[in-house]
């Protein structure tokens, strides 16, 4: 008999299939996380968090389902010890008591944690939805200037000094005045070291120059009057987020701004924003002020891509209404797109459009860059999003 | 390393003086990674699957908690092929070595081992490598997605084969013979020879087209192999590699309290007589023993579970005592556990090793339901009935190629778990690529119908 050691056999410390499997479980758990993204989503404010932005999902084992017994009321097993029939083995736990026991399963169950790149996720549904990126506005490129490195000149301040290009151009020179010694006839010192003169030295020099502009704010406005229910808002929240999510990708700074509004309109932080509510009519030409007054002081639309988004009910104080579209027309002229979603459920009868969508559509019948969507259920947040991004990318050529 | 072998050796030829029987052993020293995957795959090489992955976790969890100490592995061929854990004490792989050789032992005479082993071939852990590989192949073919597929339903079904039927099975024959006619009565005979009556010609007796399948049929893995509609080779080709596989864990499977037990007794003895082994040693081999041969954690004073080494080792050191060692060769050769625990294990010693049947009703609450010996028994063997699996038969291939499985209620007792008998219906389907429903009962014992 003899007994072999591992190290003759070799071949399974290569790699371990018990990893590679639960690598392939994970895979499949994360695929499995994809398809329930959007609700994941929605439940928290994912929006200006700042740092890591990713999303941990906790999640349970896949399972491998086989057939089996559905439980018996009374499960039976054989077991072994001290114990006459009626002996109590285990007592019973109370209803809602003493939960930290641990469970009776025996093996108990095992959580983890898949931890998503919020970045990655937009990834797929970008994928997922074949959106076109957006383009920053046109007018935006042309006024942001910066400087940058174009030529050299013989004049400039000692810290732009190239040294390599004065070295350079002192070789030079120097082979051509041992050319011309040369030619005279007259000897040079080979080994002569190459002196420097104010004529070789060179300056980097500084061009101003137009870029494209990499900033764009988003302004968000909500509202937040009494008949917009919890659905509505989460809907509204929802298109936010990911209208957020599109611009990010495209823009190297993006900067947001919270507004809601009833009769009044408030500027919120985020967290705060999808809690605001109050019970008063609503005024719509309120916040389309605010909007405008933040964007005269703090995101000048020359200088920024600004993006503007509503989310309302529809419904509008009837005596705003000219108001209202006055604001509106003037948001919609100087940002970069304008989209307004109209929540509420597909159940309510509508013989004709709200005050707003009527406003809306009149504006983007006018040639403004104006998207309008209906949100009513989980969907119509992936086709408003479409639908975004596609009439943004056209009207941005 | 040296002195393990040489331990081995002369407990070998010792058990050979004994009269232990079985094909050579091949000893190998393994690290614990290999150790664990063999307890996840059950063994060294096998096919790739997700749900393997998490049993490797909780493999994983369990070890890191002590809650699981892999000691060896052996697998039953010609030449069997054991797996030693490198990490353990000489002692603890002396008494390893010695219980091997029991297993050994068992694998060459017991009936069921003996049947597989004519069936399927001496190497089940070559012909599992050689499974694994060539699935690969099919992965590089068709993309891991259709093969996990194929193997989600296939290991789905994996308990699902005719534990008393063949490895290599034949399809139905396709025709079948026509019932006779009735005899003929002598009021049909008179009959028949009146006037005109001669026109009437006897109906013809001859093949008609057999019903697929002409009776239930429990190997399901070989049915859907065979009969699924539109199943390629390759995926057939994994349905009876997941069969084959199967048909050498049964025998493990149905013989465990018997063979752990069995393997139990002779390291013990081997070990008791075992002159050159160092008193030292031969302390720890022991303690080893009774770490493993014990019937509750320590420091407890009941199990909600059999230990099968503990209650196969008291069972065996019982027939020994009271029949006499040949006595005891017959009954490893004749028995399963079915037979083995309704024969063998009788209310002396139930009594002794303090066995009962427990019952847990909702809320938790667990006691002692009863002492009887026949209720004990079925207990230890209710999880093993039918490979551990419910009864559940293909009974009807519509001519739409649409398959009817039906799960037989009455004799499990009550209806199967719906959510996951739905979720192996949608497994099956994607392969079957026809119709699929399942008939069980629920709850309240109504008839359910499930379909994917």
């Amino acid at each position: 008999m003899t007994i072999r050691l591992a190290a003759e056999t070799p071949w399974y410390d290569l790699f371990s299939r018990g990893a590679r499997d639960w690598l392939r479980h994970n895979e499949k758990v994360r695929d499995a996380v994809k398809e329930t993204l959007p609700e994941l989503l929605a439940g928290s404010d994912l929006m200006t968090r700042p740092g890591n932005r990713t999303v941990a999902v906790p999640v349970k084992f896949l399972e491998h389902s086989r057939l089996r017994l559905a439980d018996a009321n009374v499960q039976q097993g054989a077991g072994q010890g001290r114990g006459e029939p009626g002996d109590v083995l285990q007592p019973g736990r109370e209803e809602g008591g003493e939960q930290g026991q641990a469970g009776g399963t025996g093996e108990g169950e095992i959580r983890f944690v898949v931890e998503l790149k919020v970045d990655e996720i937009v990834d797929w549904l970008w994928e997922e939805l074949k959106l076109p990126e957006l383009k920053p506005k046109r007018t935006a490129t042309m006024d942001q200037a910066e400087y940058i490195r174009e030529g050299w000149d013989k004049r400039g301040a000692r810290s732009r000094l190239d040294r390599r290009r004065t070295m350079k151009e002192a070789v030079k020179r120097h082979a051509i005045q041992s050319n011309i010694a040369a030619g005279n006839g007259t000897d040079t010192l080979e080994a002569e070291p190459i002196s420097l003169v104010n004529d070789d030295l060179r300056f980097r020099q500084l061009v101003k120059r137009p870029s494209p502009a990499t900033s764009a704010a988003v302004i968000f406005a909500l509202d937040v009057s009494g008949s917009m229910d919890e659905a509505q808002r989460r809907l509204a929240k929802q298109f936010f987020f990911f209208a957020l999510q599109g611009i990010r990708r495209q823009y190297a700074k993006v900067e947001t701004v919270f507004l809601a509004h009833a009769a009044q309109a408030w500027e919120f932080d985020e967290s705060q924003f999808f809690q605001a509510s109050s019970s008063g009519g609503t005024v719509t030409s309120s916040v389309a002020r605010l909007a405008l007054e933040v964007m005269t002081t703090r995101y000048e639309p020359s200088r920024y891509n600004v993006y503007f988004f509503y989310a309302s009910d529809g419904e509008n104080a009837a005596e705003d209404r000219d108001e209202a579209r006055g604001t509106l027309a003037e948001i919609a002229r100087q940002v970069n797109y304008t989209g307004y979603c109209e929540t509420g459920g597909v159940a309510t009868f509508r013989p004709r459009d709200t005050q707003l969508a009527e406003i809306f559509t009149e504006l983007k019948g006018s040639g403004l860059a104006v998207g309008t969507s209906h949100l009513a259920s989980q969907d119509d947040v992936w086709n408003a999003i479409r639908a975004f991004f596609t009439e943004q990318a056209a009207s941005g050529d | 390393m040296t002195e393990l072998q040489d331990y081995a050796e002369r407990i070998e030829s010792l058990a050979r003086r004994l009269g232990l029987d079985y094909y050579n052993v091949d000893f190998e020293l393994a690290p614990a990674s290999l150790m664990t995957e063999i307890a996840v795959y059950g063994l060294p090489v096998r096919m790739p699957h997700w749900s393997f992955g998490v049993r490797y976790i909780h493999q994983l969890v369990r070890q890191s908690m002590g809650h699981s100490k892999i000691f060896e592995v052996m697998f039953p061929g010609d030449p069997c092929r054991a797996f030693l854990m490198d990490g353990n004490s000489t002692a603890e792989n002396a008494l390893v070595t010695a219980h091997v050789l029991g297993h050994a032992d068992f694998a060459k005479n017991n009936q069921l081992f003996a049947r597989f082993h004519a069936m399927a071939g001496a190497n089940i852990v070559e012909t599992a490598a050689a499974h694994a590989h060539r699935i690969q192949l099919s992965i590089e073919a068709h993309g891991v997605e259709r093969v996990e597929g194929v193997l989600d339903a296939a290991l789905a079904l994996e308990s699902h084969i005719d534990v008393a039927g063949e490895l290599h099975r034949a399809r139905y024959s396709e025709f079948v013979q026509e019932k006779r006619p009735p005899t003929e009565t002598g009021f049909q005979a008179r009959f028949r020879q009146l006037p005109g009556a001669e026109e009437q010609a006897a109906p013809k007796s001859g093949q008609v087209r057999a019903p697929v399948p002409p009776h239930s049929e429990y190997d399901l893995l070989w049915f859907i192999a065979n009969y699924a509609p539109e199943l390629e080779q390759w995926e057939r080709d994994i349905f009876l590699m997941v069969r084959s596989e199967s048909f050498y864990f049964y025998p493990v499977f149905a013989c465990q309290i018997m063979n752990e037990g069995w393997a139990s007794y002779w390291h013990a003895r081997l070990l008791r007589e075992a002159d050159f082994l160092p008193q030292p040693l031969y302390l720890s081999a022991i303690k080893a023993h009774s770490d493993v041969v014990r019937p509750f954690a320590s420091g407890q004073e009941t199990a909600l579970a059999i230990n099968p080494y503990h209650l196969g080792f008291t069972m065996w050191e019982r027939i020994v005592e009271k029949h006499g060692i040949e006595r005891a060769r017959e009954v490893r050769r004749d028995e399963d556990d079915f037979g083995f625990i309704r024969n063998w294990l009788d209310e002396d010693l139930a009594r002794e090793a303090g066995l009962f049947v427990y019952e847990a009703r909702p809320g938790d609450e667990i006691r002692v339901a009863t002492k009887d010996i026949s209720a004990i028994r079925e207990a230890i063997l209710a999880p093993k009935f039918n490979f551990g699996a419910p009864r559940v038969a293909a009974v009807e291939l519509k001519h739409d190629g649409s398959l009817t499985l039906a799960h037989d209620h009455a004799s499990d007792g009550r209806g199967l778990d719906v959510t996951r008998a739905k979720r192996v219906l949608d497994y099956v389907h994607r392969v079957w690529r026809r119709p699929v429903r399942l008939t069980t009962v629920n709850e309240k014992n109504e008839a359910v119908e499930l379909a994917a």
